[in-house]
């Protein structure tokens, strides 16, 4: 069965398509990410998903309920952590996740339990019984990724879940949810802006631009449909750089200071390079490999102009972030 | 649908919010105090015909209807709050009726008013009042009922409004004219004629009616009349602000 299927999911605001009849399938268990630029409709879609937001017209089913005609079913089936901030700065951090248990009618018995088992889970077993306000923004965000888990839901949805955190607290909660999906049996969603996010976490990635898919596939064959892979070398003897041209999987050769060959598949080209150079006595200084990344596919697909009004939403939004998360709002 | 774990937590998370906010309490239990010493010593010597008690032992109730009406409107603030801050779309997209996110927060603002209001009444010896204390669970039953309508009409209001400005200004309107045309601080008898329909309509005229008969004994309409009047008001601003719940969120 699948998790999540869409059916001509559409959603618009004042004549503006965010979301054009998107058809998705998720499947079971797996870690499927929406990637965009800045409004291309990820956070449209998630909202109509959890029910926040009314599609203008087609349904989907979450966890084998309709949308429109069960929403309350689906609202039990979904956990969220919304791109911005949702706790209550107020109360500790065990507090939040109690409330969050009796919200959705949890037996009393297992609850306090589970919040301990959560609290583990993302590290703040210590700091439960301090109050949220006292927390840092990664902390935050793992509190809420443990209240999104709380009461067993099929289904995990996480929202920019790294937006506005540093690199080390961005890896950490990476951590996090590879271990949400080693510990729960639970199918994640989650949508990003960072192609290193999607790449290291997701299994198949949607590539999402003005409310429709323009690409979808596991990361690794999105790369590979991008084509090749550049294998650099440097020679002791430049002349010699036209003779790799024989290697019948080299695509093309670029000449400067070093040597960039095309390949298709730059872990099996190496061997047979070094071994070609070896038999011909041609002496390699050093050797790399760079891979065609995330980036490059979503370059490709949806191009390298600026969306300047959504970059300015963006920073309105951070600077909304920042200050709450430094208590000044 | 009415789900009681829920609402008892976001009971929880009202009282618990508040009793955390130490300045808050304080300054709402100063603001009642300094209407009562110092507006009531002020008017002290103005006799109003038919009123033998000190204008001080008569303003006692009203002030706590005012504590009681100030504290449960500005409940509404906490819908405001919760969306400015995002906890709103946690609520929101539980499993629970909007029925039952209401009430969690009617109950959680009833009891901080109804609070608030019963440590007023605790200060009655300081202006001398004679408080007949039998009758405090029945007081505590009519401060039930007005708090709930009122906390109930803030919740309405804010769940049309997106700013904190908007709110103060909007629940100015709405508690100023209440508070004045309540009988709190003059007594009905001698009001002028185009005054009473508006002072009928208001419910806040028969919880201070209540109040101020069940502590000093003076009344302007019979204590029956005063909780029909104040429970069908209850049923009716639960129902209405249930219904703006479900059209705003």
């Amino acid at each position: 069965m699948n998790a999540i299927e869409t059916l001509g999911l559409t959603k618009n605001f004042n004549g503006l398509t965010a979301v054009d009849r998107l058809g998705i399938q998720v499947k079971d268990r797996e870690v499927f990410g929406l990637l965009g630029p800045n409004g291309a409709g990820k956070t449209t879609t998630l909202s109509m998903l959890c029910t926040i937001l009314k599609p203008t017209s087609g349904t989907a089913k979450v966890n084998g309920f309709d949308l429109l005609k069960n929403p309350n079913e689906v609202r039990k089936s979904i956990g969220i952590v919304f791109q911005d901030p949702s706790l209550d700065n107020r109360l500790t951090g065990m507090e939040n996740l109690l409330i969050h248990a009796a919200l959705y009618g949890m037996d009393d018995k297992k609850v306090l339990e589970r919040a301990k088992e959560l609290a583990k889970l993302v590290d703040l077993e210590d700091r439960m019984k301090d109050l949220v306000k006292t927390y840092s923004g990664g902390m935050r965000r793992r509190l809420e990724i443990a209240r999104g888990l709380m009461h067993t839901p099929k289904i995990l949805f996480l929202d920019e879940p790294t937006l506005g955190l540093d690199p080390q607290t961005r890896s950490k909660v990476w951590e996090y949810i590879e271990g949400v999906r080693k510990n729960e049996d639970i199918t994640v969603i989650l949508t990003t802006h960072y192609m290193e996010e999607a790449e290291s976490l997701c299994d198949r990635v949607a590539i999402i631009d003005y409310g429709k898919i323009v690409a979808l596939d596991s990361p690794h064959e999105l790369t590979k449909k991008i084509g090749n892979e550049i294998v650099t070398i440097t020679l002791d003897d430049k002349t010699r750089a036209n003779e790799f041209r024989s290697l019948n999987f080299v695509a093309g050769i670029n000449v400067s200071d070093d040597v960039k060959l095309s390949v298709h598949d730059g872990t099996n080209a190496i061997p047979k390079i070094m071994k070609f150079a070896i038999e011909n006595k041609i002496e390699i200084k050093s050797i790399d490999i760079k891979k065609v990344t995330l980036n490059e596919v979503f370059m490709h697909y949806v191009g390298r102009e600026i969306r300047e009004e959504n970059e300015k939403d963006n920073t309105k939004q951070m600077m909304k972030y920042r200050l709450r998360a430094s208590g000044r709002l | 649908m009415i789900e009681y774990k829920a609402i008892k937590a976001l009971w929880y998370r009202e009282v618990k919010a508040y009793s955390n906010d130490r300045p808050r309490i304080i300054s709402s239990v100063v603001r009642s105090l300094l209407w009562l010493i110092i507006f009531g010593s002020g008017f002290n010597a103005a006799r109003f015909t038919g009123l033998d008690i000190n204008y001080q032992e008569f303003l006692f109730p009203g002030v706590i209807g005012m504590s009681l009406l100030f504290t449960s409107m500005f409940m509404g603030i906490s819908v405001i709050w919760d969306r400015e801050f995002g906890y709103l779309k946690e609520i929101v997209v539980s499993p629970i009726s909007r029925t039952s996110m209401l009430l969690g927060r009617v109950f959680g603002g009833t009891t901080i008013a109804v609070s608030e209001a019963l440590l007023i009444l605790l200060f009655s010896f300081v202006v001398g009042v004679h408080v007949n204390w039998i009758n405090l669970p029945a007081i505590l039953l009519a401060m039930i009922l007005i708090s709930s309508i009122l906390v109930s009409l803030g919740l309405t209001v804010a769940s049309f409004i997106e700013s904190f400005e908007g709110f103060n200004t909007i629940m100015s309107f709405i508690i100023m004219p209440m508070f004045f045309l309540s009988g709190a601080i003059f007594p009905l008898n001698q009001m002028p004629a185009w005054m009473k329909p508006l002072v009928y309509i208001n419910p806040m005229t028969y919880g201070i009616d209540i109040i101020r008969t069940l502590t000093i004994g003076i009344s302007y309409f019979s204590l029956q009349l005063d909780f029909i009047v104040l429970i069908a008001c209850a049923a009716l601003m639960t129902a209405l602000g249930s219904r703006a719940f479900k059209a705003k969120m």
